[in-house]
């Protein structure tokens, strides 16, 4: 049955994650933007706090390991976190996985939908420090959708980085002049990685790296390295225009070792799987970066409301936009593009949960939110004038910091053509 | 006999009359070559005009009145997000998309110049039981429940066919709808039994009035009590099948209560009505009703003036037309995709090019926002939960982003989009009446 409503059943989950947001991210938001590349102590208490809660249940999925992904594409249901959506064999590991049936369908709320919803509460308090929480980095969203069961043992509960981008490769990622060579039982790392998020602060970076420069996408496989290797020497830390609670890292790779049990995957060169091993990640964090941008637009909304209703501004929403004050107007209008995002966004992570394939659908919310993300704090700031624009208020912040989601794990242009690409049924190679 | 006196059938041919005479006196017509089609259209005119004569014929009686209004069991919420249709509304959905697509796609080209459905047309579309969905069980209803979510997705699988037809064929439903959901037992009794019959009505509910800024919780159009009943003044506008209209449902202001709905028909009443065709949605034969003093009995009112009940018939006529933009939208999108992919330029299909592709990208996300924002408003109304809010984002976003799609639709065609070769230029201009029209539509 249709139904667009979050399920009570997470009422408790969001709840918590709304206590986290109002009570650690918000009132330490100002303290770390402004002193970039500091630490935030606050958190260690928070991430021990959040796996307790993990352990016992209560805030399953809250972070990037929870997103994980159906077993319809590619078979890599791993951490028992998924259910098959077809065959109704729904147990679930977090707790999460309940099914309402009725007309013969059948549907599920599971992991998926839980760590979009948490994840927007939690970067309505601040995206920065979600981005640096303990323990929730990219990485663990790529070892929770691809590693096997020996790897979740050795890596699960350690915080991991994820460096894909380059100098000479940003959004085209196939390009990663990085090379891992096998010599004996370890392979060799050489090369260069930047705009790694908590690079500085994870013990795990799961690096991007080519076996063969001559193979292609094919021969792009991720590596776990840890932090303390010897071969992987921090060059420096950036100062960026938001997310500064967040660390961002460059590293250079030096003949740098890894057991070759460290390869996530299929050691493999599959030219006909070509990028789908590596790029089965995004389907899954898609849709999280979404969330934080929906997160993010949800602060600057209720802010902006509530400084528009104290100068005397009424939203009406019987009434047609033309028929109230251009404030409200473009208050409304700034929500509706929010619905959207937001619906398209818990569409994607129920498509997940449910098993069936959601790349399109996950590029759809990313460039949707992330769009709208920065649209709408940008209006917003400018809705609230000097309130707005000055570091008294935390709106300039949430500018600033929305900017980065329209960005990373794919820019609106890249999300534009994955969905252009589906839409059309065009190959990389004939639509560029 | 003054203007107020003249019954809708006299009124409709005159106005039929003077608009041959000025066309008929028109050397553009000559010069444009327009002379045939403009033949035509007249002829259909006077057609409609006379139909009208037969249709407004019709009385409506009580038939069997039962003790209490008859109401639909609404759905009960699963607690779960799902997208999922139940199998009831993937039937009804699938079948009416494909009345869409086969029927009144084809018919739509002849339906817009002609600014009117063509009979059969309706015939099979009542056939189809658009306006029985709404309508209890006990009353003779098809649908057990009461679902504005199974309105929403029937409204857009026939918008997806054509938006002018799918007004026109569901613009009697808005009013079984109402009197469903709103009337007391005699309403029901008397006027019911007409929509789940084998004729059914020409029908309407008419809301928007023709000035800038219209807000349909500031009408114009005014009801004062007067000999047990009311009188009923001023202008409604854009209305479907206003001419062939037999039954309407008219907002109005209620003094000393405020916006209210109440029951016309044209029959009996001195209803003054003309062709009013707008930029689209021409095939739903819109026209304006003016109502000079026209009176009514006390039984004409419904819901008692209840302000609740008419926030939420202008809300659910917004789901209503958003639903509508989904389907012409999805329509758009369809139709872009393959002519992309085809039309070659500088040696290859310009689909190729990122500043093509990225337009289809963007109909396709604005289109999806649109349809989820849409669903959540019409299945919150269908839960019993407040919905103001959703109707109001889901309306904007059909209103700007449907708007943006028609708009794109064109240029992706470039001037093969301009002309009538494709249905795009027509989806462009259907697609604006999302963001402005109230009222008609009831999901």
């Amino acid at each position: 049955m249709i139904n667009l409503e979050v399920p009570k059943k997470f009422g408790f989950l969001i709840g918590q994650a709304h206590q986290v947001a109002a009570e650690v991210m918000r009132p330490n938001s100002r303290k770390y933007d402004r002193a970039e590349h500091t630490y935030p102590k606050e958190l260690d208490m928070l991430a021990a706090v959040i796996n307790g809660m993990n352990e016992s249940g209560a805030l399953s999925g809250a972070g990037a390991g929870g997103a994980t992904r159906g077993s319809s594409e590619n078979g890599a249901s791993k951490n028992g976190a998924t259910g098959d959506g077809s065959s109704g064999d729904g147990s679930s590991g977090d707790g999460s996985g309940d099914r309402a049936s009725g007309d013969g369908a059948s549907t599920r709320n599971g992991s998926n939908l839980a760590s979009v919803l948490s994840v927007a509460e939690v970067c309505w308090g601040d995206v920065g420090l979600l981005l640096t929480m303990p323990g929730q980095g990219l990485g663990n969203a790529a070892i929770a959708a691809v590693a096997n069961d020996e790897q979740l043992h050795r890596f699960g509960g350690k915080w991991a980085a994820m460096a894909i981008t380059e100098p000479e490769a940003g959004s085209d990622s196939a390009a990663i002049r990085t090379t891992a060579t096998l010599d004996g039982d370890e392979y060799v790392l050489n090369g260069e990685k930047i705009f790694v998020t908590s690079g500085d602060r994870a013990e795990l970076i799961v690096v991007w790296a080519s076996l063969d420069r001559d193979q292609g996408r094919a021969a792009i496989k991720s590596f776990v390295v840890e932090r303390n290797n010897p071969g992987l020497k921090l060059d420096r830390l950036e100062h960026k225009l938001g997310i500064r609670a967040s660390d961002t890292a460059n590293f250079v790779l030096s003949d740098c070792r890894v057991p070759k049990e460290n390869l996530l995957g299929s050691p493999e060169i599959q030219p006909k799987q070509g990028f789908a091993g590596v790029m089965q990640t995004f389907d899954n964090t898609r849709p999280l970066v979404a969330a934080m941008a929906l997160g993010v637009a949800r602060a600057c909304l209720e802010e902006t409301r509530k400084r528009l209703e104290e100068v005397g501004t009424r939203i009406d929403y019987d009434a047609p936009p033309n028929s109230q004050s251009a404030a409200a107007a473009e208050f409304v209008a700034m929500e509706a593009d929010y619905e959207a995002a937001r619906l398209l966004t818990l569409q994607a992570a129920w498509m997940a949960d449910n098993g069936k394939p959601n790349s399109l659908q996950a590029s759809m919310a990313k460039a949707k939110a992330g769009r709208t993300g920065t649209d709408i704090a940008l209006r917003c700031v400018a809705l609230c004038g000097a309130a707005g624009y000055g570091e008294g208020e935390l709106l300039e912040k949430w500018a600033r910091d929305a900017k980065i989601l329209d960005i990373f794990e794919g820019t609106q242009q890249i999300q534009l053509l994955v969905v252009a690409r589906l839409l059309l049924g065009k190959s990389s190679s004939e639509l560029k | 006999m003054s203007r107020a006196q003249q019954t809708l059938t006299d009124r409709s041919m005159a106005i039929g009359l003077r608009a041959l005479n000025r066309f008929a006196g028109s050397q553009v017509v000559d010069r444009l070559g327009l002379r045939e089609p403009a033949e035509r259209f007249l002829y259909g005119a006077s057609k409609t005009t006379v139909r009208t004569a037969a249709g407004a014929g019709r009385t409506f009686a009580a038939a069997q009145r039962l003790a209490a209004p008859a109401r639909q069991p609404t759905t009960r919420p699963s607690g779960l997000f799902d997208l999922t249709p139940s199998d009831e509304q993937r039937m009804l959905s699938e079948s009416v998309r494909d009345f869409a697509l086969r029927e009144l796609r084809p018919a739509a080209l002849e339906a817009d110049a002609a600014c009117a459905a063509p009979a059969q047309l309706l015939t099979q579309s009542d056939d189809l039981g658009l306006t029985m969905i709404g309508v209890p069980e006990e009353l003779g209803g098809a649908v057990g429940e009461r679902s504005a979510v199974t309105a929403v997705l029937m409204s857009e699988a026939l918008a997806q066919g054509d938006m002018g037809l799918a007004v026109a064929c569901l613009a009697p439903a808005a009013v079984s709808t109402a009197l469903s959901l709103w009337g007391n037992e005699d309403q029901q009794a008397t006027y019911l039994p007409e929509f789940v019959g084998e004729r059914i009505p020409a029908a309407a509910l008419a809301v928007l009035e023709p000035r800038a800024l219209f807000n349909p919780f500031k009408l114009e159009t005014r009801a004062r009590r007067a000999n047990g009943g009311y009188v009923l003044s001023g202008v409604k506008s854009l209305v479907p099948r206003a001419v062939d209209g037999e039954l309407f449902i008219v907002a109005a202001v209620l003094e000393g209560r405020g916006p209210a709905l109440f029951i016309v028909e044209s029959g009996a009443a001195a209803v003054g009505v003309e062709p009013e065709p707008a930029m689209g949605i021409r095939a739903a034969a819109t026209g304006r009703l003016t109502f000079d003093d026209v009176e009514l009995p006390a039984s004409a009112l419904i819901g008692d003036a209840s302000a609740e009940i008419y926030a939420e018939c202008i809300q659910l006529g917004r789901i209503g037309w958003s639903a509508l933009a989904v389907g012409t939208s999805q329509a758009v999108l369809d139709y872009v995709i393959p002519y992309v992919k085809d039309r070659k330029a500088f040696g290859e299909p310009i689909a190729n090019r990122q500043a093509v592709a990225f337009a289809v990208s963007n109909v396709a996300i604005e289109l999806g926002g649109m349809r989820l924002a849409t669903y959540r408003a019409a299945s919150r109304a269908d839960q019993g939960k407040s919905f103001a809010r959703e109707a109001a984002l889901a309306r904007r976003l059909a209103s700007e982003h449907g708007m943006a799609i028609g708009s794109d639709g064109v240029q992706l065609l470039g001037g093969h989009g301009y002309v009538k070769e494709h249905p795009v230029e027509r989806w462009y201009r259907d697609l604006r009446a999302a963001g402005l029209m109230e009222g008609v539509l009831l999901v």
